[in-house]
């Protein structure tokens, strides 16, 4: 990207008159200033200086540090800081006054944030935000141009519009502390990196590499970043010295950047650097055009077959690379900016932007620090779930017993949860040091030794309620009277389980959902007896295990389980009415669920998923049924068990299939499809329509106590389709009244299954009312 | 008091320092004066009660360069080279040690108890007992300290102590597949299995395995570690530079002088006879200022210039009770008085050793920095040297990370490494500890001090220090 001499001093003098005028956005033409350029930068810097709230600067000899320190904020905020910066910029580029520059946080842990979403939120029109784009556009092309050459030194997390800036830079020195990451994260958030991303990664890491970050917005560590080229330098963080590690760390990356700065300038490092091999041949390859083409469409194919066409911003991404590359930048740039200011608009990316802030919500402990830390943890049962328990519990140093009645359950639990750090090893993502220190926090054990200092006892064994209640019995005997028991039920209400302790105020839900490593949420579920001291070691525990946590009151099938129960009814029904499984999972699938009803019941177990849906159904009589459950009863009876035993609505060989026992077990069962009410449109939304009324149910009786928790759980729980945010967002998105007048039609044939409840009913009267007000970051406690 | 008026042997600085605090004492009552007061006025740290133990004599090998004159050697050779030295200055008689210990790090897999191989092959009687420890830089140290401990106890008089290593040939395996399937093929019965594992093994399985460089409860290496350690520190390249320069120029001027006295001359066979340690070089700044940084690239700071390097050597040294050398008609060099081992954090603070050592030992032994005429530091990298003479004067270091009230404070340079260290003379891992006492001992008999101390890191995130007190001459 070469830019005439003359070009670039004009650009120099057109930010300095910006500066002048005190406003970023617009370039008046005004001539060069006649003020003798000594004078001028002792008014202006001074003057400046004063002025800057969100960077700091300060001259190293030759080299300009410029620090971002947002006092008011924990992260940097970085449209403020930007303004900022292009205005100390435009001094040092209009006044020489140094002659290389360096960019640091004033903060560890932070880099630049990225896009402030309240910012966004404040935008009515996508011009709006596309001119916003632009703005940060120009200043990075501004810096990428500067004859001054620009470091940028990173330490904590640098993502999207820190990655933007820092390459944007000249060079990058990044800490190889576990803190920095890079990435650009915003495909997760339904939008694209609006700031010359989607330009500047193709040219440093390859077509192939910048395509794998843009789509995946994976982090990447420093080391990777390295390798890639994204990264330029690697500097250590420091252990204790004079100073904190922290700060000491932070004071070695400024002094490196600023040695780097100064041989920039001095040209002992040349400002092109040498590529990797690897990295050359893949520009030669992919500098031919048709080669080009084979990657776009392939790429764009992934995307299909992964999105199912639902979410928009990857192949806004695709498209703006390729605008880029066979346009040249102007129209990169451009296409960019306006992709951005679009995507900003829709209301996938409103969704998956609430999401985020309802997962970081759900991040925190509410409760407060409960009065004991609990340290010392103890899992009945070492099968899939008490195993996976235990592996999340022993590397966040909680020291845990795992307890089963055999040695050979036992034995298989320590293998799942060596193997899962061993994996780790093997992928050098940790020394074999690190994994056998980490294991020390495990004791394997059939008997109850040590539980007389455990703080909680966490129970993962069969779901029944006789068994629960023995092992309860047995453990209040030899725990301490502070420990607090956690039942881990998916479906048998807590209360129940309660009746049986000496001291139900210390009785809990904790519902992790398998496979507990995979899966983020877990469900706290309280009865009325349970001490507010109870719920916050819960909470704090599940937080420390790095879950998402959602706090629901107890009921039959708590939230997720009573909400997926009711697709999986629907589902039979369809079945019955002559719907393959393949079909009924698909309907589910292209509306956006990871996976169908049939496939999560195979996974879960055939017999797990009859035995909730019983107890749900006896609970909520007849409107929560839909199809017959005597044929999940004579799966049963044939041994159809699911995954477990290979073969359950589908046959789990070398691919899956429709199971012809199933098949030939519907003929019993079958009904004649109602003709009004059987499109595909119709059969998707008599799935969804009764899962979100399900959802808001759970609200109307306080079983959730926020529209937030309830979109949280439901995505993260049982997989409700992110891109729509949640039952609640959707119906806000979707309309109430267009989603009670599908009902209708489906309560006509159906009936009470399909009727509306009163809190939907409510949002149909009054159109004005939201779930969510303007801002998504509204918990309602 | 009297004692310490009648101490006719202080050097000029300290006596006025005495002075100082003599008219401070007069003035002022607090604790900690009284405290000071009380350790000097100790004329030695005898208890009652408490075995006197003394190092009667210890030599060295040459420390060598790696690869150069030992290069066909094995480390028994070295270590029998030692002790037969050990034998020849002090004349003692063949039987009449009771045990003897030797420190190495990187074992040579045929003499994994070196102790035992080289004392059968230096002429001492069979009939004694022999060991070798293991503790990464300081084994001799541990050597020597169970030597003490063995004394102590009562179940020896005489002890040698010693430590070897030979970087010149180390242990280089074939890959773990590979033995396994080697070991399987001694097992093999029939003709068809041994060509079936000979037919598993894959070009993969032929490449070698090298002994670790680095620390394994971290995966980094030392030099690695030492060049974050100086820039926590905030040692500069300049800083270290000088030092390494320091303990050359000292070295050398220690040699040409004829101080080095533990050094032995050894005839290795097929080659002349060696006298003098090699790796003495002293260079200019601007020579050193040349060189790349070795381990942290490209701003690091420590280079090959201020690390210490590959060496081949061995050390000896005979520790008896005090009874039992009198008895024997020997004038000890020393005491061997209090001894701490330290250790810390791996990861970051991995060659802080002497910061955590010297004050445990100083407490210990109720002395005060000012007490010492002599240190002898483990010279591990320039950098690392630096750090810890910054961190003994760090109060917020201290307090912070030893759980101390106050800084020990650092040594004074003019009594420090005089006659070089381990970045000159040479560092052979097993060997350093009991060169760092042989030389405490000849200093304080050469310099006339009462006190030395010896401190050095290992591997490990471990560190020792050693209180040796001067033999009444």
């Amino acid at each position: 990207m070469y830019v005439a001499v003359d070009a670039l001093l004009k650009l120099q003098v057109e930010m300095a008159v910006t500066r002048a005028a005190g406003v970023f956005s617009k370039f008046a033409t005004g001539k060069h200033p006649l003020l003798s350029g000594h004078a001028r930068r002792i008014f202006s810097v001074s003057s400046h200086l004063a002025a800057h709230k969100h960077i700091s600067f300060e001259y190293k000899d030759d080299v300009a540090v410029i620090r971002f320190n947002d006092p008011a904020s924990k992260v940097n905020k970085q449209s403020l800081q930007l303004h900022e910066l292009a205005d100390v910029l435009g001094d040092i580029w209009l006044y020489r006054s140094s002659k290389s520059v360096v960019l640091i946080s004033g903060k560890p842990g932070c880099f630049l944030a990225g896009a402030d979403s309240n910012m966004l939120q404040s935008c009515t029109t996508s011009e709006e935000v596309a001119s916003l784009c632009e703005e940060a556009q120009k200043l990075f092309r501004r810096i990428e141009q500067s004859r001054v050459p620009i470091v940028a030194a990173i330490h904590g997390s640098c993502v999207s519009r820190g990655l933007e800036l820092a390459t944007a830079c000249h060079y990058r020195i990044a800490t190889k502390s576990k803190e920095t990451v890079l990435g650009t994260p915003e495909v997760m958030l339904g939008l694209l990196p609006g700031a010359g991303g989607t330009q500047r990664l193709p040219k440093m890491v390859g077509l192939l590499g910048a395509f794998d970050m843009l789509l995946s917005g994976k982090n990447i560590t420093a080391d990777e970043a390295k390798k890639m080229g994204l990264v330029d330098q690697l500097v250590d963080p420091l252990g204790p010295g004079l100073k904190s590690p922290e700060e000491r760390t932070m004071e070695y990356l400024e002094e490196v950047a600023v040695g780097v700065a100064n041989d920039l300038a001095n040209k002992k490092i040349p400002l092109t650097r040498e590529k990797r091999f690897r990295l050359k041949l893949w520009d030669a390859v992919t500098g031919l055009g048709p080669v080009r083409k084979i990657i776009y469409s392939t790429v764009t194919k992934r995307v299909q077959k992964q999105t199912k066409n639902l979410y928009p911003a990857p192949f806004q991404i695709i498209e703006c690379v390729k605008t880029g590359i066979e346009h040249g930048s102007n129209a990169g740039y451009l296409a960019e900016a306006q992709s951005f200011g679009k995507l900003v608009m829709t209301s996938e990316s409103k969704a998956l932007i609430g999401l985020h802030n309802g997962r970081l919500l759900c991040k925190k402990n509410r409760f407060g620090p409960p009065e004991k830390e609990v340290k010392k943890l103890a899992i009945l049962g070492a099968g899939l779930m008490g195993a996976g328990i235990a592996q999340v519990s022993v590397d966040k140093g909680l020291t845990s017993i795992l307890k089963d009645t055999t040695e050979d359950a036992i034995s298989k639990g320590y293998e799942k949860v060596y193997k899962s750090f061993d994996t780790r090893v093997k992928k050098k993502a940790m020394i074999s040091f690190e994994r056998d220190a980490i294991m020390s926090n495990l004791s394997i054990q059939t008997d109850y030794s040590g539980f007389e200092s455990a703080d909680m006892v966490i129970e993962a064994v069969f779901e029944d309620l006789n068994i629960k209640h023995k092992v309860l019995k047995e453990v209040e005997a030899v725990t301490p009277p502070h420990c607090i028991f956690a039942t881990n039920t998916s479906a048998l209400p807590v209360r129940d389980i309660a009746a049986a302790s000496k001291r139900p105020e210390k009785v809990i839900g904790i519902h992790y959902f398998s496979p507990v490593d995979k899966m983020q949420l877990v469900e706290i579920v309280t009865t009325d007896k349970t001490s507010k001291d109870t719920l916050a070691a819960a909470v704090s525990v599940a937080l420390k295990q790095g879950k998402i946590v959602v706090t629901v009151k107890d009921g039959p099938g708590f939230y997720t389980t009573r909400c997926m129960g009711c697709l999986l009814m629907e589902s039979l029904r369809l079945l019955q009415e002559g719907v393959t499984a393949t079909k009924s999972d698909f309907l589910a699938t292209s509306f956006g669920f990871n996976v169908g009803p049939f496939a999560v019941t195979d996974e879960v177990g055939v017999d797990i998923g009859l035995h909730i849906s019983e107890m749900l159904c006896k609970a909520f009589g007849s409107r929560y049924e839909g199809g017959s459950l005597e044929i999940v009863k004579t799966m049963l009876e044939k041994g159809l068990k699911g995954c477990k035993s290979g073969k359950g609505f589908f046959l789990y060989g070398k691919t899956k299939s429709v199971n012809p026992e199933v098949e030939e077990i519907l003929k019993n069962h079958q009904v004649t499809a109602p003709s009004a009410i059987s499109s595909e449109y119709d059969m998707q939304y008599r799935l969804l329509s009764r899962c979100i009324n399900e959802s808001l149910m759970c609200l109307q009786e306080g079983i959730i106590q926020s529209p937030l928790e309830g979109d949280i759980g439901a995505v993260f729980g049982y997989g409700f389709p992110p891109m729509h945010g949640g039952p609640f967002r959707f119906v806000d998105t979707f309309g109430a009244e267009r989603l009670v007048s599908l009902m209708k039609r489906f309560e006509d044939v159906y009936g009470n299954q399909f009727t509306p409840c009163q809190l939907l009913l409510d949002h149909t009267k009054d159109p004005s009312k939201r779930f969510y007000q303007s801002s998504p970051s509204l918990l309602q406690y | 008091m009297a004692s310490m008026l009648m101490n006719p042997i202080r050097s000029c600085s300290v006596s006025s320092s005495w002075a100082v605090r003599f008219g401070a004492r007069s003035l002022s009552t607090t604790a900690q004066l009284q405290s000071q007061v009380q350790t000097k006025s100790k004329k030695t740290l005898a208890r009652p009660g408490v075995k006197n133990i003394v190092l009667v004599e210890g030599v060295r090998t040459p420390f060598l360069l790696s690869g150069t004159t030992y290069a066909d050697l094995m480390p028994h050779d070295l270590a029998r080279a030692a002790l037969q030295g050990l034998l020849k200055r002090t004349g003692i008689p063949k039987d009449a040690v009771d045990y003897i210990i030797y420190g190495t790090v990187i074992q040579e897999v045929k003499t994994s108890n070196v102790a035992r191989e080289a004392a059968l092959g230096a002429g001492f009687s069979d009939k004694i007992p022999a060991h070798t420890v293991t503790m990464a830089c300081i084994s001799s140290n541990q050597a020597m300290t169970s030597s003490v401990g063995l004394i102590a106890a009562g179940q020896c008089d005489a002890v040698v102590a010693g430590g070897v290593e030979f970087m010149s040939d180390v242990p280089i395996r074939h890959s773990r597949k590979m033995r396994k399937t080697m070991l399987s093929l001694n097992k093999a019965k029939t003709l068809g299995q041994r060509l079936s594992l000979i037919g598993s093994i894959r070009l993969a399985h032929l490449s070698p395995e090298l002994p670790a460089v680095a620390e394994f409860s971290t995966a980094e290496t030392m030099g690695h570690s030492a060049d974050r350690l100086a820039a926590a520190f905030g040692v500069s390249r300049v800083e270290q530079d000088e030092f390494a320069l320091r303990s050359h120029t000292l070295a050398k001027k220690a040699q040409d002088e004829g101080l080095l006295q533990d050094v032995i001359s050894f005839k290795v066979p097929g080659r002349d006879i060696v006298s003098k340690d090699n790796g003495i070089r002293p260079s200019s700044m601007d020579q050193m200022a040349k060189l790349k940084p070795a381990f942290v690239k490209p701003h690091g700071t420590v280079t090959a210039a201020n690390s210490s390097f590959l060496t081949d050597g061995a050390s000896a040294v005979l520790v008896m009770s005090e009874e039992k050398a009198l008895a024997m008609g020997y004038k000890p060099k020393a005491y061997l008085r209090d001894f701490v081992y330290v250790s810390q954090d791996p990861k970051d603070q991995l060659l802080l050793g002497p910061t955590y050592a010297t004050p445990k030992v100083l407490e210990r032994a109720g002395l005060s920095m000012s007490d010492i005429d002599v240190f002898e530091f483990h010279e591990a990298f320039a950098g690392q040297i630096m750090a810890n003479l910054k961190a003994m004067d760090s109060d917020w270091f201290a307090q912070t990370y030893m759980g101390r009230k106050s800084k020990v404070g650092t040594p004074a340079m003019e009594k420090f490494n005089l006659w070089g260290g381990s970045l000159s003379l040479g560092h052979p891992f097993g060997a350093t500890g009991c060169r760092l006492a042989t030389t405490v001992a000849n200093r304080l008999k050469k310099e006339g001090g009462q006190y030395g101390l010896i401190a050095a890191c290992a591997a490990g995130g471990q560190g020792h220090a050693m209180v040796i007190e001067a033999y009444p001459q």
